[in-house]
């Protein structure tokens, strides 16, 4: 095994020095363990944040919810508060993976894992390139970007819950050095050049936690494309949340996942859908419209169909219609 | 005269019976040891460093940094500078060190550099590759003047990827040396010919090599050699004279240690005005890597068409080369058939079970199998009543569909020797250099046994899995059942007969008037004339010098008639298809199926369930997905490289013909048959629902939308 550093930190303030120094943060450890192993990254100190006080915590009231990022899993899917007020999200963290999985893995983990893309995860980097050229473009792109592909990353977010946390207008807690800063979850993410990580975090900052606005007015729901029953990744996510009066939507947020190195909003769809109903024909509308831009590589033009599925299927449900699961 | 064949149904104990398997209980509570869990006293852990290109040279390679580590033993170089690397993973240099983690570290000390050449891992674009061969080319009748004549015809194109083994228990084996014996606990499907192969690579007698495998986690044709890291294994060993324990990483597993060719074929076929086959003209071609397709699939399958010319083309590609796939050749060549008869069908507007009906005549000796069998399947799914012809599989988004595949596999029993010894203790044990690679062999022989002499499975006792017993068959080819079954029987027999020599006089009866049943001996014509089996011990315990134990040995192939070949089966398959994103389930899969004498009823139809499963994987889901730009494998973990869930099974049907017609043929294996069926069935019944071919597998929402937008394109 490569000489690795292993560190518990009792308080935020020694881990946020320890991973300015080029610590790694651990958490659940199911991505990132196997990352090692893998030699797709390298790590010379891990920084269990285990040991920290508090960032399993969960709180829900008038404003919404604090969900601590090491809250498992598992733990969130069955939050009574969540499955009652919320039930889309808590939904969303019951699908990811499988039992293990979820058991382990933390809130943080999934908004901070990295990504699937076969040439990343075999060592070849998140902007894989031989002989000057893309090895995504050129390559096997079967399940890589359609949109936002005009940039030189292609791996797409493999998050199924960021696309929801993100419509819902989530903000991330941000511990660093130099005290506490808050984003938007959607500013965690980045479409990055050769070199750069897709992560938006400064060295020796640590999520901690992440805060959810009340959507009790709200219409809430979200469609993932997957393949398998059994553990499988989702080709294409959508997250719709929606304010109507009466049938009319006067306002909504429509993001995607697994199609765009970053999570991808659609003002496009959002627009199609504003001051109108829900009725079928404007569902499709703004579905065809999320997609309206996409721009797919050699070989994943179905994917394009599939993005545009699942936000139909979002909005579907959305309206209380049943659709394929 | 001894009668050594199998009893008929009214003198059956067990045979036959649901029984569930005797080495359950060990794997469920995880006491099983597999060779990936032998620890020996000392055990060093070996690793590999493998050439992360497709096709390249070694222009460099110093081993010295990795010598120098400490707790590293042992440093081989198996590919030195010059050598010419062609297939992504091969091995370059082998390392011993105290801990798995060591020996990675020691791996990636080693340095390296190489000049990467030109690689062709493409193996359905024919016209590009390096080097392909004409493998079998064969012309009955006048093909093209049937064409001419025929009022049907159908022109279609089929493929299926290479799919990987991916054994759950990873190749590999630990290595221990005592002087210059050696003895390696070996992930194999083949114990007896295994001592051979190490002591030919290393020098030493045969007889000098142990190989002990109780249990082997999956197999599927892909465990029959020693491989260059089984030797490695062992050089490692007899270097630092200490156990090494080596066994594959995923990646390598998924990339080298196993490979089912891929296969392609533009296919035509032609029916009379009666619906009767009478032409077919197939052109195919495939690759299983550096060994180019090993062999062909057999076109048209099952049905011998009158007039018929086939041609195929062996496609090398840099890929580490294939390895026999359960049923080597006849999935591919089910998919090819059968979906081409089934498009056939669609052409002429009629139900696909007809056309198949309409022309059994064309089956052989497999044609009165497929007539019992075909109306048992349209029963049990209800195929008459449900079935809607190609796009009619209903309004909105989800379709439905049924479709149906047959096959036939051979599945005599391999050469065998048993050697049966009747303890003190009454137990009366088999021994054989057999191997139960999850197939249920030790039960399988335990019943033989049992059934012999008239035994409760508690008193038989099966010793299985080391080489030092008498040789038998690897488990290859679906031979092991047929093989085993009926070497036990016939020693079972030859021990009892000595028993009755002995035994005879004490109930003042002739030997061949006695009979073993119910834990007894006793006069055949008055069953009342009888002592029990421990008092017959108990007699022969007089003489201990002298008579005990008793023991006798059988052998396959011998007298009397315990395994046969041939057998055939049939399979339906339900799909509910999402047109709008492509996602397929298996909804009910029906499997009627032959085996001649079924042993155990439980254990056949689980394999005919393992058989199912792994079918529907490779119809959904599992590929090698092979870069065009490095030329290795992508999807080489297990999120990648789906294989089918729960969720994806379904539920299967299981139908096992038996009585007469099937038992008095013997015993025939049954690991093979029931695997091949699933890609055509499920293939068959997605058409059905969506009214288009979809003409690869496997059936990846990928496919089905490209099919359904008409962007068709490569696989």
């Amino acid at each position: 095994m490569r000489p690795l550093e292993y560190a518990r930190p009792e308080t935020l303030e020694q881990a946020s020095e320890l991973l300015a120094d080029g610590g790694t943060p651990l958490a659940g450890g199911t991505d990132l363990l196997a990352l090692l192993k893998d030699d797709a990254v390298t790590a010379s100190r891990l920084v269990d944040l285990k040991g920290l006080p508090g960032l399993e915590d969960f709180s829900a009231g008038p404003e919404g919810f604090r969900i601590g990022a090491l809250a498992r899993l598992a733990d969130l899917a069955r939050e009574k508060a969540l499955v009652d007020r919320l039930p889309a999200l808590a939904s969303s963290f019951d699908s990811v993976g499988g039992p293990q999985i979820r058991n382990r893995g933390t809130l943080g983990g999934n908004l901070l894992q990295r990504p699937r893309c076969w040439y990343f995860r075999r060592g070849f980097g998140l902007v894989p390139v031989r002989d000057g050229r893309s090895m995504v473009r050129e390559g096997d792109n079967r399940f890589h970007a359609v949109f936002g592909t005009d940039g030189e990353a292609l791996f797409v977010t493999p998050s199924t819950v960021v696309p929801l946390l993100v419509a819902l207008g989530a903000e991330a807690e941000i511990h660093g050095r130099e005290g506490v800063r808050r984003a938007p979850v959607a500013e965690l993410y980045r479409s990055p050049d050769p070199g750069e990580r897709e992560l938006h975090l400064e060295p020796g900052e640590i999520l901690t936690a992440v805060e959810i606005p009340d959507a009790s007015d709200r219409t809430v729901a979200s469609y993932e494309v997957r393949p398998g029953e059994s553990l499988d990744w989702s080709l294409a996510t959508a997250s719709v949340v929606l304010r109507r009066s009466g049938a009319t939507v006067r306002e909504s947020r429509i993001v995607l996942g697994q199609v765009a190195p970053t999570p991808w909003r659609s003002r496009a769809a959002e627009e199609a859908l504003a001051g109108g109903s829900l009725s079928p024909d404007r569902v499709r509308a703004a579905a065809q419209a999320a997609v309206a831009e996409a721009e797919p590589l050699s070989m994943n033009e179905y994917k394009v169909q599939l993005a545009r599925v699942a936000v139909e299927r979002a909005l579907h449900r959305a309206a209380g219609r049943e659709v394929p699961s | 005269m001894v009668e050594y064949t199998w009893p008929p149904e009214e003198k059956r104990s067990i045979l036959g019976d649901r029984i569930s398997r005797l080495d359950g209980p060990v794997k469920v509570t995880g006491a099983a040891e597999y060779s990936f869990d032998v620890r020996r006293p000392g055990m060093l852990h070996g690793k590999i460093l493998r050439c992360p290109h497709a096709h390249a040279r070694i222009t460099r390679l110093d081993v010295s940094a990795a010598r120098e580590m400490p707790g590293v033993r042992a440093v081989r170089v198996i590919q030195d500078e010059g050598s010419e690397i062609r297939w992504a993973l091969d091995e370059v240099v082998s390392v011993a060190a105290d801990t798995e983690e060591l020996a990675r570290d020691a791996v990636r000390a080693v340095e390296i550099e190489y000049e990467v050449l030109p690689h062709f891992v493409d193996g359905e674009n024919k016209d590009e590759a390096f080097e392909s061969s004409p493998a079998g080319s064969r012309t009955e009748g006048d093909p093209d003047a049937a064409f001419e004549a025929a009022v049907h015809r159908h022109r279609g194109y089929y493929g299926l990827p290479s799919v990987s083994h991916n054994c759950l228990e990873a190749h590999g084996q630990v290595c221990e040396w005592n002087g210059d014996r050696l003895t390696v606990w070996a992930s194999t499907q083949v114990v007896s010919s295994m001592p051979n192969q190490y002591a030919d690579a290393l020098e030493i007698p045969a007889s000098n090599v142990r190989v002990i495998s109780q249990h082997i986690g999956g197999g599927f044709g892909s465990k029959f050699s020693a491989d260059r890291w089984g030797i490695e294994c062992a050089r490692l060993a007899r270097e630092t004279n200490r156990p090494v324990k080596l066994m594959l990483e995923r990646e390598p597993e998924l990339t080298v240690a196993g490979d089912r060719p891929s296969s392609y074929a533009e296919v035509e076929v032609a029916a009379d005005g009666d619906g009767k086959l009478v032409a077919w003209r197939s052109s195919s071609w495939g690759s299983g890597g550096l060994a180019g397709s090993r062999g062909a699939p057999p076109l048209p399958y099952v049905f011998e068409v009158p007039n018929r010319r086939i041609d195929h083309l062996s496609v090398v590609t840099n890929v580490a080369s294939a390895r026999a796939w359960r049923a080597p050749n006849h999935p591919q060549g089910c998919f090819i058939t059968l979906s081409a008869l089934e498009d056939l069908a669609a052409e002429m507007d009629v139900d696909p079970y007809d056309l198949l009906w309409d022309n059994l005549d064309l089956t052989g000796r497999l044609e009165p199998i497929y007539r019992d069998e075909l109306p048992i399947a349209e029963e049990l799914m209800g195929w008459k009543k449900r079935w809607t012809p190609r796009g009619e599989g209903g309004k909105g988004p989800i379709k439905r569909g049924l479709g149906l595949g047959v096959h036939t596999w051979g599945g005599r029993g391999h050469r065998s020797n048993c050697q049966v010894t009747i303890h003190p203790d009454g137990v009366a044990e088999a021994r054989l250099a057999s191997q139960d690679i999850g197939t249920g062999t030790r039960t399988v022989i335990a019943i033989a046994l049992a059934e012999t002499l008239g035994l409760p499975l508690s008193k038989v006792r099966v010793s299985i899995g080391d080489s030092v017993y008498p040789a038998s068959g690897g488990s290859g080819g679906s031979t092991t059942v047929g093989g085993v079954s009926s070497s036990t029987r016939r020693a079972a027999v030859n021990v009892r007969e000595q028993l009755f020599q002995e035994v005879a006089p004490h109930l003042e009866a002739e030997p061949e008037e006695l009979e073993l049943a119910e834990g007894t001996v006793r006069v055949r014509a008055e069953p009342d004339r009888s002592i029990t089996w421990e008092e017959a011990i108990g007699f022969l315990a007089g003489h201990p010098v002298t008579n005990i134990p008793l023991s006798a040995s059988g052998s396959n192939p011998g007298p009397g008639q315990l395994t046969d070949s041939g057998v055939g089966g049939v399979q339906m398959a339900e799909v509910r298809v999402d047109t709008e994103t492509g996602i397929v389930r298996v909804e009910k899969m029906v499997a009627v199926q032959d085996c001649g004498l079924v042993v155990d009823e439980k254990t056949a139809i689980s394999q005919v369930h393992g058989g199912l499963i792994m079918g529907i994987s490779y119809a959904l889901s599992e590929e090698k997905i092979l870069d065009p730009v490095t030329g290795r494998m992508l999807n080489t973990d297990f999120e990648s490289y789906k294989i089918a869930g729960y969720g994806e099974v379904g539920e299967l049907v299981v139908h096992m013909m038996t009585g007469e017609g099937y038992d008095e043929r013997g015993v025939i294996g049954l690991g093979e048959p029931p695997v091949i069926s699933p890609g055509a069935a499920i293939s068959n019944a997605v058409a059905n629902a969506i009214g288009v071919r979809v003409p690869y597998l496997p059936l990846t929402p990928r496919r089905i939308l490209d099919t359904l937008a008409g962007r068709g394109g490569r696989s």
